[in-house]
């Protein structure tokens, strides 16, 4: 059986784990900060891989330099904004 | 089924470029990514790019910088990639390749998002580099000298930001102090808590300084300050002593002078006076052209202009910035100033440029904006307008051709010829063509010129050994001789001495200026001084065949007696030195090999006039071998060695007899070609096969043959020059080259008429080629861009091409062209009016742009002017193989795009009405992108009429859900996947009639193949689907699917039960139905479709096995099988958007398997990939690679030091020669 400080000890690791690699998942994660980090992470794959930003680039007959651009800008906010904090208020209203 | 991948011509897209002095100080040279092979170019005399070498580095280049250090003369190369390493590497001239000189890992692998290599920057005195990321992830690193002033690299330091993105990294120049890396970056903490997007609308780009503290060995963020949020690309301005220092911030529209503790400069970039006004301008590469007294900058916008920015400023103070407009030329991936003034030019799409700088773009008449003049009004800046126009301040000098990007391929023999044609769809809007490749080497006729009567013969003759050129060229027929002097104009001349009423059978410079004919009945000796010697054959006997060097001639009688001659040194004359009666006729004789003592035979040689072949080195007085070729179907090596009597060395049996011999060295790796390489012995045999045995230096024993069938006639092997090597040419029923790239032998065959007689040719304006005779005529020819797997041929399209199909009946290829946000021609009022000019000057309509050079080649310079998102202007076009030229073209209405296209039979309505074979085009109208999206759907059939020379619309029908994604015919029906449905038509008067539909398919239908009953169908993004369509019930359903998401491009049917496709992220997989499904689904009387229902997690009851797996790291963008060899195997070949084009071969035997796995294992352990990449992990990049052998990666044995093949053959217990030619031997199946 794993003793308390085992499990303080997995939760820090954990804790190290998502502050050192950005995307990192956790157990209260919700569907939009999931969908955050999968176009974040699609978004700067695409950019990395020139195969898939010239691809992209013919598709839309737009210069590979523009399509790179766009694609960062949409890093800022790839899902449209965030959903208003509707569970929490839930939360505290049931309690 | 298991699988080596090959490479067959390398990517020509280029995704960065980088300036530097890599092999030797002053060297003007270009290092260029290609995504996954490093290039190095070079341009050559005569201002043509030239590639040095190109290596594969397995794994995804991303960004490259040059690192000069201090007091140094060369270049390093600093690459980011995806190996999760800074990799420095250096250029090693004697190897004649990259060398790894530091490799430290940093952290993850991959291009994501937090992984460094996407920006990499060094500092301009080389003494800090930093390594960034997308997000947050920024390293940076102390370059230092040890006391042997080789490169020592520090660990890391942290200049992490979390929640940044960042757009750009640049390394300031700052003289000696601190070095600063500034970078632009955007936090996105906020906007992501905010529901109300409040924070996500005031979200700010800052650019920031991070100081690297040498002293203290830190790295502080300096400072930060708010910038123009467009602002996407940051351009270092000298400093120090040479000027102001700071930054150019290129912003949308902008270019804004930054730098701590000054005002910001900012001014407009002057905009095309066309373009809509909602868009902005981009700078999306740039060059810094950077002297002591004066520096400029040269940015080019996303349109391809080109602008100059100029700094005025006192001292640290900028006061002014202006822009003005350079030149237009198509938009780069990265533009490159030489410092000798050239500009290169690494075009985004299509041919890449080089261009020599012909004016300054000082004139006043073109348009300029300054940071003094800038407006501001109501509504912003006040943007400044120009009009592109022709260059003015650069020339065209060299064109690399590009082929990126692929969009589709088909390969077929649609003009009879040995080997299919591949013809593949490229380029993207007014740049775009249809080009038709075919393995070989591309050939330039440089003269024809009609002989009398048939010659069977032909040499060139140079007057001096030390000439460049050749002086004269000797043409033989049956009973005389012809001689030519080569001049401003090639006529015939009596000077040359030389034997006019007799044939010739071969001619050699002798080493002291004195020249050799040599005749049936003797030898004509013509002495510098014009005194003649004459040697006549003894008896009533004739000279059969000779060969010489220029020292030695060989001649081998009727009867076979064979007599060796040699120059005598002091008197000049030829004094017989060998002699000795074969008893067998001989068929030809080769003189050669290095002399005792000392290497250096590559002084002889038949011909030995040859361009780039060196002189006999002084001292060596004799080469070793005479080889022969009897009618007793042998070849034989004799030693020349004074005194041993011409003694057997070596005797080979054949299988036919052989008809002419050569020998050559073969080059190894590196400048020094003349260490590493053997001596190899080339006979063509009569029944046309080739073969090539490695000959023992000392011993002249021969060992390792190799065979090749090179056509129906006998090969004829000339000497001749590529690269001032000493090359062979085989003449068979096609001609063919051998001669080394990257220390391997290549054989390839040239694209040209088969070739009687021909030798090296060198004169003013062709450096390199060679003379041959065809039938009665003489011809000059040069060989191009040797190393190319292929030649091309294109033909001029007017939209980005979309699909192409082959009509199988008429033979003509279908071509479908769309293009996004584009001004259809008939909207083009600019074109029209100059089109309606031309017809009337011509007298005849020309139809578009891409039917007048001189206006496309305007359109190809400045590109098509802006639509709207979701304007579409598009064409159907029928292309004549034959001639490569159009014979219809149709422009789409309605602004339609061509999603998909195919030929289907259908039945057609009515009673007694047959099957025909019509042209099925599935369109979206208004189609958008990011979602995708469109207004309205339709397929249109057309009816191909006149042999294929026309189209004629029968009826349109519009279909709704979505864009018709692929068509295909079952059973006389049309089969449609829209959108995520797959649905049956029947061929109605008016429309197509819906019959039954499917809607339960994941996203998106790409591709639908029909084999029997079953139907392949490609998702988008869920890869293949089996499924069958039940006629009792009008049904489809699926029994078997893939247990991957695979966002597929292409889909190709192998067997029956098999499929291999290819995917956007470039993977290609084999994917196969389990035998005993396969079965069950056969014999099932409901065909599967009670399995179907069990299905479990809404997958199908059968799931598809993957048989080969393996990550290509390009985008696929077309599959197709052919036999690339007459009578040779099938392999599956592929075509990729970066513009590479590959095969899959599958192996016969386990044998091979076994042998190339355990090669290519030893490589991957001995000779890592240069980018820091794990190999095995590149190769596994989304899907663990399985079944295919890196067919790239056992080429590179060829390439890898000696000791290290002799090790990694020895632990196959194999000698390198074996693996050597186990590789060739291949490669040689495969092409």
């Amino acid at each position: 059986m794993a003793t308390l400080s085992d499990r303080l000890n997995i939760n820090s690791q954990i804790e190290h784990l998502q502050a050192k690699y950005v995307g990192t998942g956790h157990a209260d994660l919700t569907k939009f900060e999931w969908a955050l980090n999968i176009h974040r992470d699609s978004y700067a794959s695409y950019v990395g891989h020139h195969n898939m930003v010239s691809y992209f680039g013919v598709v839309e007959n737009e210069s590979i330099g523009r399509v790179k651009y766009e694609f960062l800008q949409r890093m800022l906010l790839p899902c449209g904004l965030p959903p208003k904090a509707q569970d929490q208020s839930e939360d505290e209203e049931e309690k | 089924m298991h699988c080596y991948s090959l490479t067959l011509s390398r990517a020509t897209g280029i995704q960065s470029a980088v300036y530097g002095n890599f092999s030797a100080a002053k060297a003007q040279e270009v290092v260029v990514s290609r995504g996954k092979v490093l290039e190095l170019l070079r341009p050559n005399e005569n201002g043509k790019m030239q590639t040095v070498v190109a290596t594969e580095v397995f794994g995804c280049i991303r960004s490259m910088a040059a690192v000069r250090l201090t007091g140094s003369s060369v270049d390093h190369l600093m690459l980011g990639s995806d190996s999760g390493r800074i990799v420095l590497i250096k250029f090693n001239k004697d190897k004649n390749a990259w060398v790894k000189v530091h490799q430290e890992t940093f952290g993850r692998s991959g291009c994501r998002r937090i992984v460094p290599g996407q920006y990499v920057a060094v500092d301009p005195k080389g003494r800090a580099c930093m390594v960034g990321a997308v997000e947050k992830q920024k390293f940076v690193y102390v370059l230092n000298r040890d006391n042997l002033a080789n490169l020592t690299i520090s660990s890391p330091l942290e200049a992490h930001k979390s929640h940044h993105i960042t757009f750009s990294i640049c390394a300031m120049d700052c003289g000696f102090d601190n070095p600063i890396f500034a970078a632009i970056e955007l936090d996105y903490s906020e906007a992501d808590q905010d529901p109300t997007g409040e924070a996500a609308s005031v979200a700010q780009k800052h650019l920031t300084f991070y100081e690297m503290d040498l002293g203290l060995n830190n790295v502080v963020r300096k400072w930060t300050d708010a910038v123009d949020n467009g602002a996407n690309l940051l351009v270092a301005v000298p400093g120090g002593a040479d000027g102001p220092g700071g930054v150019l911030v290129c912003a949308e529209n902008f270019i804004i002078y930054k730098n701590q503790d000054h005002e910001e400069v900012r001014a407009v970039i002057p905009r095309r006076s066309d373009l809509p006004g909602d868009r902005g301008v981009l700078i999306v590469s740039y060059a810094t052209h950077k002297k002591k007294a004066y520096s400029f900058f040269l940015v080019q916008s996303e349109y391809g202009d080109i602008y100059k920015v100029t700094l005025s400023y006192e001292g640290d103070n900028v006061s002014e910035l202006k822009i003005k407009y350079f030149d237009t030329i198509p938009p780069c991936a990265s533009i490159v100033v030489l410092k000798t003034g050239f500009l290169f030019a690494a075009s985004e799409y299509g041919n890449h440029a080089l261009y020599q700088f012909v004016g300054t773009g000082e004139d006043d008449d073109d348009v300029e904006s300054s940071s003094a003049q800038l407006v501001q009004t109501e509504e912003g800046f006040q943007p400044v307008f120009f009009e592109p126009r022709p260059l003015k301040n650069l020339l065209l000098i060299d064109e690399m051709a590009s082929l990126m990007p692929i969009t589709d391929m088909k390969v077929a023999n649609l003009l009879n010829e040995e080997i299919p044609q591949i013809y593949a769809l490229c380029g993207r809007g007014p740049r775009a063509s249809l080009s038709v490749l075919r393995p070989g080497l591309a050939v330039t006729e440089l003269a024809v010129s009609p002989l009398p009567g048939a010659p069977t013969a032909v040499w060139t003759v140079k007057r001096n050994t030390q000439d460049e050129f050749d002086a004269f060229i000797v043409v033989s027929f049956a009973n005389a001789t012809l001689v030519f002097s080569i001049g401003e104009e090639v006529k015939e001349t009596n000077e040359s001495g030389f034997l006019g009423t007799v044939p010739t059978l071969h001619t050699q410079l002798l080493a002291d200026n004195s020249m050799l004919q040599i005749y049936p009945g003797g030898l004509r000796h013509i002495r510098p001084d014009r005194r003649i010697n004459e040697w006549k054959v003894p008896g009533r006997r004739n000279i059969k065949a000779a060969a010489s060097n220029e020292k030695q001639v060989a001649i081998a009688l009727q009867g076979g007696e064979v007599t060796v001659f040699e120059l005598e040194q002091g008197t000049g004359q030829l004094v017989e030195a060998e002699k000795r009666d074969l008893g067998e006729d001989v068929s030809c004789v080769e003189v050669r090999g290095e002399g005792r003592g000392g290497r250096g035979g590559e002084g002889g040689g038949r011909g030995g006039g040859v361009p780039g072949d060196p002189p006999v080195p002084d001292g060596l007085m004799r080469a070793s071998f005479l080889a022969l070729g009897t009618y007793d179907q042998t070849v034989r090596v004799l030693s020349l060695d004074p005194g041993q009597g011409l003694k057997n060395l070596a005797v080979q049996a054949l299988n036919s007899v052989p008809e002419s011999i050569l020998m050559l060295y073969n080059a190894g790796p590196g400048a020094d070609r003349t260490t590493e390489g053997g001596l190899f012995i080339h006979v063509g045999l009569q029944n046309g096969i080739l073969i090539r045995s490695e000959v023992d230096r000392v011993s002249g024993q021969l060992t390792d043959s190799r065979t090749r069938f090179l056509g129906t006639k006998a090969p004829k092997l000339f000497p001749a020059s590529v690269r001032g090597v000493r090359c062979m040419l085989a003449l068979s029923s096609r001609p063919w080259l051998g001669y080394n790239d990257q220390g391997r032998f290549n054989l390839s065959p040239l694209s040209y008429d088969a070739l009687d007689y021909a030798s090296g040719f060198a004169s003013d304006q062709c450096p390199e080629g060679f003379v041959s005779v065809v039938k009665s005529t003489l011809r000059i020819l040069a060989v191009e861009n040797v190393g190319d797997a292929f030649n091309t041929q294109a033909c001029r399209l007017r939209y980005t091409p979309r699909r192409l199909l082959i009509h199988p009946d008429y033979k003509v290829l279908l071509i479908a062209e769309a293009d996004h946000a584009a001004v259809p021609l008939a909207e083009r009022e600019d074109l029209q009016a100059r089109l309606a000019a031309i017809a009337e000057q011509e007298g005849a309509p020309v139809q578009g742009v891409e039917f007048n050079d001189e206006l496309a080649a305007l359109e190809e310079q400045f590109g098509a002017p802006k639509g709207q998102p979701g304007q579409w202007a598009g064409c159907l076009r029928i292309v004549d193989p034959a001639t490569l030229s159009t014979v219809f073209v149709q422009e789409l209405d309605n602004n339609e795009a061509v999603v998909s296209m195919a030929l289907v039979e259908l039945q057609l309505p009515g009673a007694g009405q047959g099957i025909e074979k019509l042209l099925a085009v599935g369109c979206a109208r208004g189609l958008r992108y990011m979602p995708t999206d469109c207004e309205a759907a339709y397929i249109r059939i057309y009816r191909v009429l006149d042999a294929g020379r026309r189209l004629e619309l029968l009826h349109k029908t519009p279909v709704d859900g979505g864009a018709p994604g692929a068509l295909a015919g079952l059973k006389g029906r049309l089969l449609s996947g829209v959108g995520p449905t797959l649905r049956l038509y029947d061929m109605g008067k008016k429309k197509l009639l819906r019959k039954c539909e499917y809607n339960r398919l994941p996203h998106q239908i790409v591709s639908i193949t029909v084999q029997g009953p079953r139907i392949y169908v490609g998702d988008a993004q869920e890869s293949v689907h089996m499924m069958r369509y039940k006629k009792a019930d009008n049904a489809f359903y699926i029994f078997a699917d893939d247990i991957a998401p695979r966002y597929l491009t292409s889909l190709l049917p192998l067997d029956y039960d098999t499929v291999a496709a290819g995917d956007k992220f470039g993977n290609l997989v084999v994917l196969r139905l389990p035998k005993e499904a396969s079965q069950q689904v056969e014999d099932d009387p409901t065909g599967g479709k009670m399995a179907a229902a069990s299905g479990r997690l809404n997958g199908a009851p059968h799931k598809l096995e993957e048989v080969v797996k393996f990550h290509v790291g390009d985008t696929i963008t077309s599959l197709q099988r052919a036999e690339m060899q007459a009578g040779g195997q099938e392999v599956l070949i592929y075509s990729t958007v970066m513009g590479a084009i590959g095969v899959l071969y599958p192996f016969t035997n386990r044998e091979d398997v076994d042998f190339f796995s355990h090669l290519e294992m030893h490589l991957r352990q001995e000779h890592p990939p240069l980018s820091g990449r794990d190999h095995l992990g590149f190769r596994s990049a989304y899907f663990p690679v399985r079944a295919c052998v890196d067919g790239d990666l056992c080429g590179q044995f060829a390439s890898i030091p000696v000791k290290k093949q002799q090790m990694i053959a020895e632990s196959m217990d194999r000698t390198t020669g074996e693996v050597l030619k186990k590789l060739e031997d291949i490669r040689n199946k495969i092409l």
